[in-house]
Formats: structure tokens, C-alpha cells, sequence
């Protein structure tokens, strides 16, 4: 697209008038927001505000469970995905997810790679290794497993397993990496590496992420979400937010005066 | 603070709580040494009682007329023949209908009734389900049969197999299951490849139990299967199987039959034995 090239920023992902219901309870209101592409957007807030109820949104993951509803507006690249035609599965296709506990399936690392590959693609032998391989490395755990691709997911350290599903989500080749509260089961080393990490892929992908670890906020993302009790409170660029919130609340939280 | 009151009453408490201890442990311990005494025991007349039956005339010979040389050829070929086609005719409904519950509709009036009814099933006493058959299908063409035995098998290995596979599935993490969705795989293929298969011991565990379960069942087998005399690999004559011909040859005055029915009794005590074992090392091998 042209324009683009003009505004220094694109915007991957816009939220219009988005509210969300737990069944009757009320659980976003009225959230506006905009997720610039290729870039690194923390959400942050505290537990309850509705952070990964939002981000879950994004791939129709609340769709799984009936008394779950969202109205509004969700622009993927203009179009809204809750009430696009397109099939559910090709949106997850472009809009993957990494979840707060490492899930690897109970197969071999090799395969918990392939699956999702083989749900969107058929590639030969040879093309399959290659791109089981790429996801590895990218998710920077090809050292440390390519001589065991053919044991069990599970047989990994919780570490390892959370970059094995990292591995698993860009395997596919997304175009928005959702990643909810990544780190929180991990230790400070393999933390280190999944940061690295989120840095890195965002030359290639959008990355969305939820965490409650403000330095993490500080150190990996390119904006930040404030949210509480369902309410978007302020969103800017990190520095900003970090440096000068315009918002009391929002300083009040990041300095841990909140409460 | 009064800290050497305290120390004082804590001391007390934790003599107290070792005390409770020791007596909840031997009395948990007494519970199971009850158990396995009488356990042992049974094992222990089955092997005696039954090795001395045993030799290779009872694997190559049929049931013989009273105090006649013969062996349970016959029997042991029914009893295997039917509990197999029974085991491969009850398992996979018994797993879709175990998969349906816990995957699909998991609330519904129809979920809750499927569960109400199979654990009327599950509970039913298997002299009931024998004489269900018979009446549906024995009288009806007026033969027994083997297709009556493994239909009344097949009954009994259903229930149990739904109810372990709802179980199993119900263990599997809530995450696991989202991930699989979150990569965009339909539902066949997360409740395939992802959320069966990480339930698939404990599944296979309950197949395995439903099996040693109807592999000892006689009261089924009499109203349906009955017995045969003599070797019949056609299902749709009556056939001899190792229950009944236990509970036929144990009643007899006949020596050689009583012998006969030891020597039955410990093949299935052997074969549902080494059925919980397998069952066991499948649990515990991972992937």
C-alpha cells in the first residue's frame, strides 16, 4: 500500500469501541487503541484490568467459550475480524499466540513444530526440517535441541518449553505475535532470552504483549498499554510513559504507588 | 510475647499430631495388609489349585465328557474370540461417546442425561445385560449365539470405556487445548492429535480394565454365548467360553472337570493380570 510509506508508523491492529462481557459482567469499556506495526506494544496493568482478556480478543480465542461476547471494532490491516467472513483457523494462521504457561504438545519437538506448519502447508521432507530449523533458531533454542528433535516436547525445562512455543507460533509465519504474560514462569536467564527475542522479532512481526513486570515493559516495548478495571487509562510510547505519563494514575502505577 | 508458654502448648500440639499420625498410619496400613491377605490368598489356591491342571493337553484338547482326557482349547479360543470382537466393538463408540462429553457438550440436558444413563449402565449387575440380550436377540432367533455373547460383552465394555475416556479428556489442560486452537487447527484435529493423544494412556488404561473386566464375566456369556462342547469358530452357533465352562465344570462332581476349572481359573487370573500390568507400564512410559 502507498500511504503507508508517508506515515512513518502503520498501524497493524486499531481497536474501535471495543467492549467485552464475561457474561454479564462488563469486563472492557470502550477501549480505542492503535497497534503500530512492527513494533513492540506492552499492555500493563494490574491483575483483573482486562489485559489478556484484550489480547485475547485479537485471535477470537474467547470465542471458545459461549458466555464470552465482544462488541466493536477490531481492524486487522482495515478489516474487522470479528465480523469478517474469513475462516477463524486463518486468522490464527496470521494472528498467533503465546500463553503464560509453556504448552507443549505431547509429541516430539520436531512435531510440536511441524503440526501447526502442516495445518496451512505441505512441504516436502526437506522444506519441513528447513523450517522446523528456522523457527529454532529464531526462537534461539536450536543449540540446545537439535540433537533431541525427536524426543518429547515435555522432556524440556520450563525455559526451553516457552521458547518451543514461541518457536511453534512463528513456525507458521504470523503477522501479529500475541504473547501473554511470556515470562511469567520462567527464571531470570531464560527470561533473558525470550526478551532478546521479542526484540528481535519485531523486525518481522507485530508483537503484542501482556506483562506485569514494568521493567520488562521498559526494556522490550516500543509502547505501552496502561489499563485498569477495564479501562484503557493511557497509551504512548514507552519512553513516554515511563518518563512523563500524562496520567497521575498511570505514574502512580509504574512507580509502585498504586494502591 | 509469652514464647515459653507457647513453645510449651506447640510441643503438646505436635506430640498430639504424632500421635494421630501413628495411628492413622497403622490403621491405614492394617487396611491394607487386610486387603492384600486375602488377595495373596486367592492367588496363591489359584496357582496351586490350578498349575496342577494345567499341561499342554489343556491348550490342544477340547472339553471332554466327564472323566474323559481333554483339555479348554475350545473354551479359551471363545473366550479370546469373543472378548476381542467385543473389546473392538465397544471401544471406539465407547470413545466417541467418551470424546462427545467431554469435548463437544459438556452441559447440555443431552450431556447430562448421556451421563446419567451410562452410569446406570455402568453400574448395572451383568446378569441383567445378559438377560437384556437374551431376550432382544437369543429368543428373538432362537439360538444362542456367539454374536449374543459379544454383543452382552460389548454392552459392558461401553460404559466403562466412556466413562474413562470423559475422565482422561477432562484431565487435559485447558492451555493445551488453546494452543492447539491458537495455531488454528479445527476442533477434529485438536481433539486428534492433541488432547486425545495426551490422554491416550489413561484411555487405553481403561480399555484394558473394561477388558479384564469381561474377560471373567460368566453371568452375560450364559444367557448368550452359552457354551459348545466342541471347537466352533462360527459366531452364530453357541460357544464355548472359559467362565462358563469354569462355572459348569467347578459344579460337577466329575475330578477331571474340577481340575478343568482350576486350571481356567488361573489362565484368566494369569491373562487379567498381566492385562493390570500392561496397563500399568502404559501409564508410566511417557510419549
Amino acid at each position: 500500500m502507498l500511504h503507508t510509506s508517508t506515515t512513518p508508523v502503520k498501524t497493524k491492529i486499531a481497536v474501535k469501541d471495543l467492549n467485552f462481557y464475561y457474561g454479564k459482567f462488563h469486563a472492557l469499556k470502550g477501549i480505542n487503541l492503535e497497534i503500530p506495526e512492527n513494533k513492540v506494544t506492552a499492555f500493563i496493568g494490574p491483575s483483573g484490568c482486562g489485559k489478556s482478556t484484550l489480547l485475547r480478543i485479537f485471535n477470537r480465542m474467547f470465542e471458545l467459550y459461549p458466555e464470552q461476547r465482544a462488541e466493536g471494532e477490531i481492524l486487522l490491516d482495515g478489516e474487522n475480524l470479528l465480523t469478517s467472513k474469513e475462516d477463524v483457523a486463518l486468522l490464527r494462521a496470521k494472528v498467533g499466540m503465546v500463553f503464560q504457561k509453556p504448552t507443549p504438545f505431547p509429541m516430539s519437538i520436531f512435531d510440536n513444530i511441524a503440526f501447526g506448519v502442516k495445518l496451512f502447508e505441505s512441504l516436502n521432507a526437506t522444506d519441513m526440517e528447513e523450517r522446523v530449523e528456522w523457527a529454532l533458531r529464531k526462537s534461539a533454542l536450536w543449540t540446545e535441541v537439535k540433537d533431541k528433535l525427536h524426543q518429547s516436547g515435555s522432556s524440556l525445562s520450563g525455559g526451553q518449553q516457552q521458547r518451543l512455543c514461541i518457536a511453534r507460533g512463528i513456525a507458521i509465519k504470523p503477522e501479529v505475535l500475541l504473547l501473554d504474560e511470556p515470562c511469567s514462569a520462567l527464571d531470570p536467564i531464560s527470561t533473558a532470552k525470550v526478551e532478546e527475542l521479542i526484540v528481535e522479532l519485531k523486525s518481522d512481526y507485530t508483537v503484542v504483549i501482556v506483562t506485569h513486570n514494568m521493567q520488562q515493559a521498559a526494556r522490550c516495548s516500543d509502547f505501552t498499554a496502561y489499563m485498569y478495571l477495564g479501562d484503557l487509562v493511557e497509551f504512548g510510547a514507552t519512553e513516554q510513559m515511563f518518563f512523563k505519563p500524562t496520567r497521575k494514575e498511570t505514574e502512580d502505577y509504574i512507580t509502585g504507588r498504586f494502591g | 510475647m509469652s514464647a515459653p508458654a507457647d513453645k510449651q502448648s506447640r510441643a503438646a500440639k505436635f506430640a498430639r499430631r504424632k500421635v494421630v499420625n501413628n495411628i492413622a498410619t497403622t490403621m491405614a496400613l492394617a487396611a491394607m495388609a487386610f486387603g492384600l491377605f486375602w488377595l495373596f490368598w486367592i492367588l496363591w489356591e489359584t496357582l496351586l489349585l490350578g498349575i496342577g491342571g494345567l499341561s499342554v493337553a489343556t491348550f490342544t484338547q477340547m472339553t471332554p465328557p466327564p472323566n474323559d482326557e481333554g483339555g479348554l482349547a475350545n473354551a479359551i479360543f471363545g473366550s479370546l474370540l469373543m472378548v476381542v470382537l467385543a473389546t473392538c466393538l465397544g471401544t471406539p463408540i465407547g470413545v466417541m461417546a467418551g470424546i462427545y462429553l467431554a469435548e463437544f457438550d459438556t452441559k447440555s440436558w443431552l450431556a447430562s442425561l448421556t451421563r446419567f444413563v451410562n452410569d446406570i449402565l455402568l453400574s448395572a449387575p451383568s446378569i441383567v445385560i445378559g438377560l437384556f440380550v437374551y431376550a432382544v436377540v437369543v429368543s428373538r432367533f432362537k439360538s444362542f449365539s456367539g454374536y449374543a455373547g459379544i454383543l452382552a460383552l460389548s454392552l459392558l465394555v461401553i460404559p466403562v470405556v466412556i466413562r474413562t475416556t470423559e475422565n482422561m479428556l477432562q484431565l487435559v489442560p485447558a492451555g493445551l487445548r488453546e494452543a492447539a486452537y491458537a495455531l488454528g487447527a479445527p476442533k477434529w484435529k485438536v481433539i486428534l492429535s492433541i488432547t486425545l493423544k495426551a490422554a491416550r494412556t489413561g484411555v487405553i488404561t481403561g480399555v484394558l480394565l473394561a477388558v479384564a473386566r469381561i474377560a471373567g464375566e460368566t453371568a452375560p456369556l450364559l444367557f448368550t454365548a452359552l457354551s459348545n462342547q466342541f471347537w466352533t469358530s462360527s459366531l452364530s452357533e453357541p460357544m464355548a467360553s472359559l467362565p462358563v465352562t469354569i462355572f459348569k465344570f467347578a459344579m460337577s462332581p466329575y475330578e477331571n472337570w474340577q481340575k478343568l476349572a482350576w486350571a481356567g481359573v488361573f489362565i484368566i487370573t494369569a491373562a487379567v493380570l498381566g492385562l493390570n500390568i500392561l496397563a500399568r507400564v502404559l501409564t508410566r512410559t511417557k510419549i
